[in-house]
């Protein structure tokens, strides 16, 4: 009998929600027990900061250059590579239960596994392997997928429509009529994406994951190594958490971020020393990507709205952590405990006002790139707790996976597995991370890298619709934490700006088989 | 109102491209996600493999000039116009381009996604009657 793994990721969530990161909003004492028996890490950062780019990489183990799935809408190609398919090879039972989305949502057609398998019924179904052999879709041989509400074709809705179809309606529309993302304002504050849902807690899409995860732990034999996906649509938008836990966090108290002057002027002269597509968005003359609301202006963004956004934001992050306890409580109960490594991260952040902005994009800051992780090795294997500093990245979980179900690693996998101290991560050179993002959507196309080491935060954007290929962001971690100050071409940076670029250039030129990149089918 | 094409090349003859597009009836043999279709008249309804019934005005099927136009009439959409031109280059030479122009926009964006998967079929099957 192996190790057993329990990998649990949420939707679009901050480091600092989380209270042993720092979070004052929301009490996540499940996750605060997990990291100060496991390894906490200071500096995750995404491969890119939208969903299934990110996800991807998680999957794969690749940067989305090398895995072809480069935007939200790409579908990773079926045969793409899968550390699921290794652990099943492995003899591991493997599910991935709640979000999925490494195919795109909008599916008129049916023509994607994920958006065919509850209607057909079925768990899982025969596909190409990346190696040509035929197998469970992308290794998993259990899947019950959800995403942020009722739409859609996925197992949750269905369920839903089928069970409680009176609530269907409680739940805020993430898309309007024109299928863009909604702008309508909502709660007390009107802020976009908001709203007070009359659903019950216990048909709400967190509480399901939760319960489908805990019943096919169940359905497991004691002695079976398994590897389970949990994975949480939230907090990521719509904020419309069950109404009967809104009273959890009240709204007005809720401290205004850091990164969110309260005065516009002051929000502006931050925003204005940025690529100047930061400033196009936030005053409404133009929406580089399909991920934030295109009739929404930022500019027009209030204290009280970011307020009331947090507020909700921290009740589901709540939610969750109360979920996570759940499921734990059920890997106890079936004897596991000592043999489950549970690891807990996200995909990519949310602006939850920072700079005056909601949602995400292509703007490579904390908000967005600095992610909770958090890795409780199983206590049978005596690691012991720590906290780790140096820069790590999502790429390293395929390889960590592996590592733990002592396989070996394929050649596919570009992150090592992930350090389990800082000393570990020196002598195995974790000194930098590298985020990616590229997105041609409408007749605009956005091109940017970036670099994050322990000293740095260094940013280029590349030709494209709104750059000349010249413009970047650097910012010095050690005197400007917030990334305020862009110190870009200063004489003083010019060597460690530099040696980012090359760091870049390398990234660029590393080896690998790349996918072919896939084609956008469609916005989300 | 979003605008999108997308365009193949194909080792086969015009005329062989231009027979597996012209007939209305014949979609789901290359259309990604059709099961099936009933055609009356210039009205095509299709069927695709989740449940969805999608109508559709056939506006042109062109045989000089090798171009199909069609509407898809669905009140989801405001507006949409397909069109698919088949060019010959040479001898066994052949561009098919897939246009899509609709809005609302995402709309537009998920329809050209289909396109160009069914662009790759029409080549498969143009390459494969040689």
């Amino acid at each position: 009998m192996g190790r057993k793994i329990l990998f649990i990721t949420t939707d679009q969530q901050r480091y600092d929600t989380i209270g042993v990161n720092g979070g004052i909003l929301s009490r996540t004492p499940v996750l605060d027990t997990l990291a100060r028996e496991g390894i906490r890490y200071e500096r995750c950062q995404p491969t890119s900061v939208v969903c299934m780019p990110s996800r991807a990489s998680m999957l794969t183990g690749q940067y989305p250059s090398m895995h072809g799935a480069w935007m939200n809408g790409v579908p990773l190609a079926v045969t793409a590579p899968s550390v699921a398919e290794n652990l099943h090879d492995a003899g591991y039972a493997t599910a991935l239960i709640g979000k999925a989305h490494f195919e795109p949502f909008m599916d008129p057609f049916g023509r994607y596994a994920e958006n065919a398998m509850a209607n057909l019924g079925v768990a899982t179904i025969e596909q190409d392997w990346y190696d040509g052999r035929r197998g469970v879709h992308r290794g998993f041989d259990y899947m019950e997928l959800a995403t942020h509400g009722p739409s859609g074709q996925l197992h949750y809705s269905k369920w839903l429509r089928d069970h409680h179809p009176e609530a269907v309606q409680y739940f805020y529309p993430v898309l309007d009529k024109e299928f863009n993302v909604n702008a309508a304002g909502g709660g007390e504050t009107g802020a976009p994406q908001l709203g007070y849902n009359k659903v019950p807690r216990g048909w709400y899409h967190t509480d399901w994951v939760a319960e489908r995860t805990i019943e096919w732990l169940n359905r497991q034999g004691v002695d079976q190594d398994w590897f389970c996906w949990m994975s949480f649509p939230d907090p990521h938008h719509p904020w419309d958490p069950p109404k009967s836990e809104v009273g959890r966090v009240a709204w007005r108290d809720v401290p205004l971020p850091a990164n969110y002057p309260e005065k516009a002027d002051q929000r502006e002269a931050l925003i204005d020393v940025k690529a100047r597509h930061w400033r196009a968005w936030y005053d409404g003359t133009l929406v580089s990507n399909f991920e934030a609301p295109a009739k929404w202006v930022p500019a027009t963004l209030t204290a009280d709205q970011v307020r009331e956004v947090n507020a909700l934001n921290a009740v589901e992050v709540e939610l969750i952590d109360e979920a996570i306890g759940r499921v734990l409580k059920a890997v106890d109960a079936k004897g596991w405990g000592d043999d489950v490594d549970v690891i807990f991260t996200t995909d990519h952040g949310e602006f939850q006002g920072d700079f005056g902005f909601l949602f995400k994009g292509p703007y490579h800051v904390d908000a967005l790139m600095r992610l909770p992780l958090i890795w409780r090795p199983a206590r049978s294997s005596a690691t012991a707790p720590s906290v780790v500093s140096a820069p790590v990245s999502l790429v390293s979980l395929a390889a960590t996976f592996l590592e733990v179900a002592g396989q070996t690693q394929p050649h596919w996998v570009e992150g090592a597995a992930l350090p389990v101290s800082d000393l570990d991560a020196e002598e195995r050179s974790f000194s930098s991370t590298i985020t990616e993002w590229d997105s041609s959507i409408f007749g605009v196309d956005v091109h940017v890298r970036s670099v994050l080491t322990r000293e740095y935060l260094y940013t280029e954007y590349g030709r494209g619709t709104l750059h000349e290929g010249t413009e970047g962001e650097l910012y010095d971690l050690g005197d400007d934490p917030l990334q305020r100050v862009n110190r870009f071409g200063e004489a003083h940076y010019a060597q460690a700006q530099a040696q980012l670029h090359e760091q870049l250039v390398e990234h660029e030129r590393r080896p690998g088989e790349r996918a072919v990149p896939g084609l956008l089918m469609s916005p989300v | 109102m979003a605008s999108l094409r997308h365009e193949v090349r194909i080792a086969a003859a015009a005329d062989v491209v231009w027979d597996i597009i012209k007939d209305p009836t014949e979609i789901p043999e290359w259309f990604p996600g059709v099961e099936s279709c009933t055609v009356d008249g210039s009205t095509r309804v299709l069927k695709t493999k989740n449940g969805m019934e999608i109508p559709e005005k056939i506006l042109a099927v062109d045989p000089i000039l090798r171009r199909f136009a069609y509407r898809i009439t669905a009140p989801l959409y405001t507006f949409h116009l397909g069109t698919i031109d088949v060019i010959a280059l040479g001898e066994n030479d052949t561009l098919c381009v897939y246009s899509t122009t609709a809005e609302p926009d995402a709309l537009a964006l998920i329809i050209a996604g289909a396109t160009a998967e069914a662009l790759a079929e029409i080549k498969h099957h143009a390459e494969g009657s040689k």
